[in-house]
């Protein structure tokens, strides 16, 4: 029988530090085992439990986009005992992935329609996942407009500058990036990210949006996404519980009837509505 | 199905022979207590008892447990599984509730794509020997869950007591092969399973306390808002002792010992169960807890598995510090009214 709690060992090949507080970093990793990257094929809104050996496991969204082939990216902030040991760790240093878990958002019901992505904070991770793929060459002709709305507090917070940018030059991307609050030496648009969706106002026709942030973003961002008029079923949100096995089995991350774990992290608005508040 | 006795007195011979090829695992007296522990030619398996005071889980779910062990050095790592367990068990003396909740077990861990491989490979190599209540407790209440104080769900073998010696039933094939090798057991008469069934029939007319379940799954349904939870939460410590000797309860947490990964029991009931690293708890208090509990129990578990998480084998009654009884539970959601 396979051994689901065996994590496959993977090197730290880089890590990039993406916030000015320093506690929000990229990694990336290589698979020791080369057929071990092969097999793990993840899509675009899943996660790995993610081992610190000495430290411990913990669940993380995957960041980088399956079209990836040779690494997998995660980006952490640092928050516990398992997330400072990887801050801690240097390139080179080899830990366990197991995964990918979770459902992950719905790719097949995306294609041929217009995609909205809507993300505040650094729970934009999957979302960056999320548009890499459509953009990528290979991929990009089987979407519609792509419209991204990405809100941080201040521009010091906003991680993947170096994506945004690239983003920017193109011309098949509504590209929205947004702080709370004006700062000098930044341009472009201030206000939070419901206020900022609401002035875009990306049509619903033939659409799916995809939103994930803070708990607070999600709570006045809903009533936006319904004011133009997406219907509970085409609106997709990514829950964060706290996970420890990330199958299905230490009981830790249900919402009724249902594990985050393994039958989410990825549920439709309308699915949430009939969900009991336990989140 | 096949039929056998054995005299009282021959029961250890019967244990020595199972012990060459398996490791005997049953209950055993400890001052006041009787928990179940691998019987060796120092001690004696004691088949008059009550229930142990922990459930048989432990013995394919043990409290802690080595998931593997790891070497770490400058730049590289090494993980060094737990090796397979291959030796054979036999669980002597298993109690009717507690056999149907490894049942339950089975279906829970078994389940989804990702299956616990630690539980599984433990219980394929198990041989489960149960036991027949005669006198069940004022705490049990078994049959109000489709059990029977002589049920042999998940069981391979059923021993019954009556009187001065055991009558022996097999239920599967794997039972019966293991008696098989034990030419001595004499063919159970006429009589012996005459009296068996009137143990039997007694013992399920003994077990009076009842409760009705048949609309409670749906009632919470509509219950997870109700001011109740609010009531019945308001005397538990948090203790979780209703969760760890459960014999359904398999929550677990998973952490790092010296070079270890580990899993060890954990429950719902605790403030940090839920815990999220933002800080953001979803359960805060003892209500959210509480409900959790018992929605598991009787409402989450029967959507996903049409069945109750729970034997009524009366543990969580009896070992509660402060009477917190889960039937009256039940019986105030049964009596509610919800539109
Ligand atoms: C599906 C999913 C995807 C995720 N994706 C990402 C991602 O992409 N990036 C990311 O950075 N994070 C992500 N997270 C969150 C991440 O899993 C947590 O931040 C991480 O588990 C924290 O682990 P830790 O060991 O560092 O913290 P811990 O040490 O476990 O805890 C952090 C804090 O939680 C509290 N706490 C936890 N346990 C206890 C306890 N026993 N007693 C008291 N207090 C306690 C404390 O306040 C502590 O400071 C995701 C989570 C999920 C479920
Ligand atoms: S045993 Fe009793 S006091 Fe302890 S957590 Fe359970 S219900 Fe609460
Ligand atoms: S909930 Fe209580 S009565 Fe039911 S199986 Fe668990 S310990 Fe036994
Ligand atoms: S994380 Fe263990 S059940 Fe979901």
């Amino acid at each position: 029988m396979n051994n689901p709690y065996i994590p496959n060992l993977v090197v730290i090949r880089k890590i990039t530090t993406e916030n000015e507080a320093r506690d929000i970093k990229t990694f990336e990793l290589v698979f020791k085992d080369p057929k071990a990257m092969r097999s793990f094929g993840y899509r675009c809104g899943q996660f790995a439990e993610i081992s610190v050996f000495g430290a411990g496991e913990c669940p993380i969204g995957i960041a980088s986009s399956p079209m990836e082939e040779d690494s997998i990216q995660f980006t952490v902030k640092r928050v516990g005992v398992v997330t400072t040991a990887l801050h801690n760790s240097v390139e080179g240093t080899v830990i366990g992935v197991r995964g990918p878990y979770g459902n992950g958002f719905p790719m097949e019901k995306m294609e041929g329609r217009n995609v909205v992505i809507v993300g505040g904070g650094f729970a934009f991770t999957t979302l960056r996942s999320l548009t890499n793929f459509i953009l990528h060459e290979a991929n990009r002709d089987r979407f519609k407009e792509i419209t991204v709305i990405y809100g941080a507090r201040d521009p010091g917070e906003l991680i993947y500058k170096y994506d945004i940018e690239a983003w920017g030059k193109r011309k098949d991307i509504n590209l929205n990036v947004t702080i709370d609050r004006a700062v000098t030496g930044w341009s472009g648009l201030v206000g939070f990210v419901p206020a900022v969706l609401k002035e875009v106002a990306p049509s619903s026709e033939n659409a799916i949006a995809i939103v994930c942030g803070p708990p607070i973003m999600i709570k006045f961002t809903m009533p936006v996404i319904d004011e133009l008029g997406f219907s509970p079923e085409e609106v997709y949100l990514s829950l964060e519980m706290r996970m420890k096995c990330g199958i299905g089995k230490c009981g830790r991350c249900n919402i009724g009837n249902k594990f985050v774990c393994k039958d989410g992290p990825v549920f439709t608005f309308e699915e949430l509505k009939m969900m009991p508040r336990e989140y | 199905m096949k039929w056998k006795t054995i005299e009282k007195r021959n029961f250890s011979a019967l244990v020595e022979e199972l012990a060459k090829e398996n490791e005997v695992i049953g209950p055993l007296k400890e001052k006041n207590t009787v928990t179940s522990v691998r019987i060796t030619s120092e001690n004696e398996v004691c088949l008059d008892f009550w229930n142990t005071k922990k459930p048989p889980k432990e013995v394919f779910f043990p409290q802690t447990e080595t998931l593997f062990t790891y070497r770490t050095s400058k730049n590289d790592a090494e993980i060094i599984e737990s090796p397979a367990i291959r030796k054979k068990m036999v669980l002597v003396g298993v109690r009717p509730c507690d056999s149907r909740s490894l049942v339950l077990l089975d279906k829970f861990l078994s389940s989804g794509e990702h299956k616990d491989v630690y539980y599984l490979e433990k219980r394929k190599n198990a041989t489960i020997v149960g036991l027949a209540c005669n006198h069940p407790l004022s705490t049990c209440f078994c049959t109000s869950l489709g059990g029977s104080p002589s049920g042999k769900e998940g069981m391979d073998l059923l021993l019954q007591d009556i009187n001065d010696k055991y009558l022996i039933q097999t239920v599967t094939e794997k039972g019966e092969k293991l008696l098989e090798k034990i030419s001595w057991l004499k063919d159970a008469k006429k009589a012996d399973i005459e009296k068996g069934k009137k143990l039997s029939s007694d013992a399920e007319a003994a077990v009076r306390s009842k409760v009705s379940l048949s609309d409670v799954s749906e009632k919470l349904d509509k219950m997870f808002d109700d001011p109740f939870w609010d009531q019945i939460c308001q005397k538990c410590l948090g203790c979780g002792v209703c969760t760890f000797l459960c014999p359904t309860c398999c929550c677990f947490d998973v952490l790092e010992e010296g070079e270890e990964r580990v899993r060890i029991w954990d429950s719902c009931q605790f403030l940090c169960f839920a815990l999220q690293g933002s800080g953001h708890n979803p359960r805060p208090s003892g209500k959210e807890r509480m409900r959790q509990r018992i929605m598991h129990k009787f409402n989450y578990f029967v959507k996903n598995y049409g069945k109750s998480f729970c034997v009524g084998c009366g543990r969580c009654v009896q070992e509660c510090p402060v009477n917190l009884d889960i039937r009256d539970v039940v019986k105030t959601i049964s009596a509610r009214k919800v539109e």
